[in-house]
């Protein structure tokens, strides 16, 4: 029997001892590396909103994680830290998660958004009260 | 969704908002330091692929030689009440990456360049970057020891800044030095885009 082209070859190391992860990025995504909706911001966030357990969801270990990371919100520069994993695979993990119901996405401020007086007043007393 | 409890429905989470302060300069200026200074969480890291679009394109080919960089940011975060989140984003200052940047950058409330009086010339990049893409900037001069000591009139001439931008001195390892920095950015970005007279009273409320 041939392996599909998208299984993992049997040796592959999930993450190199100092490049990080070498293979499997790619195979998690299936090669893609766009997500289905267009690319999110590095600061866009993460919710989860449904659990998932490992027997029924038939996630992947890469997407269950993510799903538990994000029962606090978190962003994809946050979740790729975390998981060790390309901020570009995070983004198409989002999408296919997105997809099917487990999270949802906070979009960052746009740049027009960035004429709000209320975020620089919010933003200036939230710096002089660190 | 049954699965779905209501008071997490999606409709209904009530998320913060990001929002960006991109931390640049030359390599060793202070980047990480600064980021760490001031964040709430041990600077984390994460690799960024960006797509060099446009630029590079061999014309004789007709092929569209798509070139890909991978960099390296360190980041931090600071929660501000439940309707925002600021992440500091350390962005490598190397003169070959800058016409990448958009991609970092869009959005982004305004950047630090810092300033290593040792080796002034590293942050030029990063000064005419965000000088040509509007970006609100100020200059945070980083005094490390041994270094000489520069006014800051000094610094401006040498960096040919624009009157406007804000030039401040710091010791990017000690938290109220760097605070001091980024609220200076808060203030100058909200007089960049908000105009003098809404930013001209930022303490009286
Ligand atoms: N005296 C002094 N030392 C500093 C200051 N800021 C940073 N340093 C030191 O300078 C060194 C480099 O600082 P980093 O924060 O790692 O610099 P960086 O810009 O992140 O460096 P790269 O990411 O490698 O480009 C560290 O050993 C810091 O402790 C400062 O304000 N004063
Ligand atoms: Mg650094």
């Amino acid at each position: 029997m041939t392996p599909s082209p998208f299984e993992e070859p049997p040796d592959t190391q999930w993450v190199g001892e100092e490049a990080g992860p070498i293979v499997r990025p790619y195979v998690l995504t299936r090669g893609r590396t766009e997500p289905t909706r267009g690319r999110f911001d590095l600061i866009t966030l993460a919710v989860t909103i449904r659990s998932a357990s490992p027997r029924e969801s038939g996630l992947d270990p890469e997407c269950l994680a993510i799903v538990r990371l994000c029962h606090q919100p978190q962003s994809v520069a946050e979740i790729a830290a975390h998981t060790n994993l390309p901020a570009g695979t995070v983004r198409v993990l989002l999408s296919d998660l997105l997809d099917q119901g487990f999270i949802v996405l906070q979009e960052p401020h746009s740049e027009t958004d960035m004429h709000d007086e209320r975020l620089y007043r919010a933003v200036l007393d939230g710096l002089r009260a660190l | 969704m049954d699965s779905v409890r209501s008071s997490r429905d999606a409709g209904r989470v009530r998320l913060p908002k990001a929002i960006k302060i991109l931390v640049a300069g030359g390599f060793g200026a202070g980047k990480t330091t600064l980021v760490g200074a001031v964040s709430e969480i041990q600077p984390l890291r994460t690799e960024e692929t960006l797509t060099d679009r446009g630029v590079g394109v061999d014309d004789l080919s007709g092929v569209e030689s798509k070139q890909t960089t991978t960099v390296a940011m360190d980041f931090g975060r600071i929660t501000i009440g439940d309707a925002y989140r600021l992440y500091l984003f350390g962005t490598p200052g190397q003169e070959r990456f800058w016409f990448l940047w958009d991609e970092l950058a869009l959005g982004a409330l305004g950047a630090v360049v810092i300033a290593d009086t040792r080796r002034l010339a590293d942050c030029f990049p990063s000064l005419d970057y965000f000088e040509r893409r509007q970006t609100p900037f100020v200059v945070a001069v980083n005094c490390f020891d041994g270094a000489r000591r520069y006014d800051l009139d000094e610094v401006r001439l040498g960096l040919t800044l624009h009157p406007d931008v804000p030039v401040v001195l710091c010791d990017a390892r000690r938290r109220e030095s760097s605070k001091k920095v980024l609220i200076t950015l808060v203030e100058h970005a909200m007089r960049m885009r908000l105009g003098a007279t809404v930013a001209g009273d930022t303490t009286a409320r």
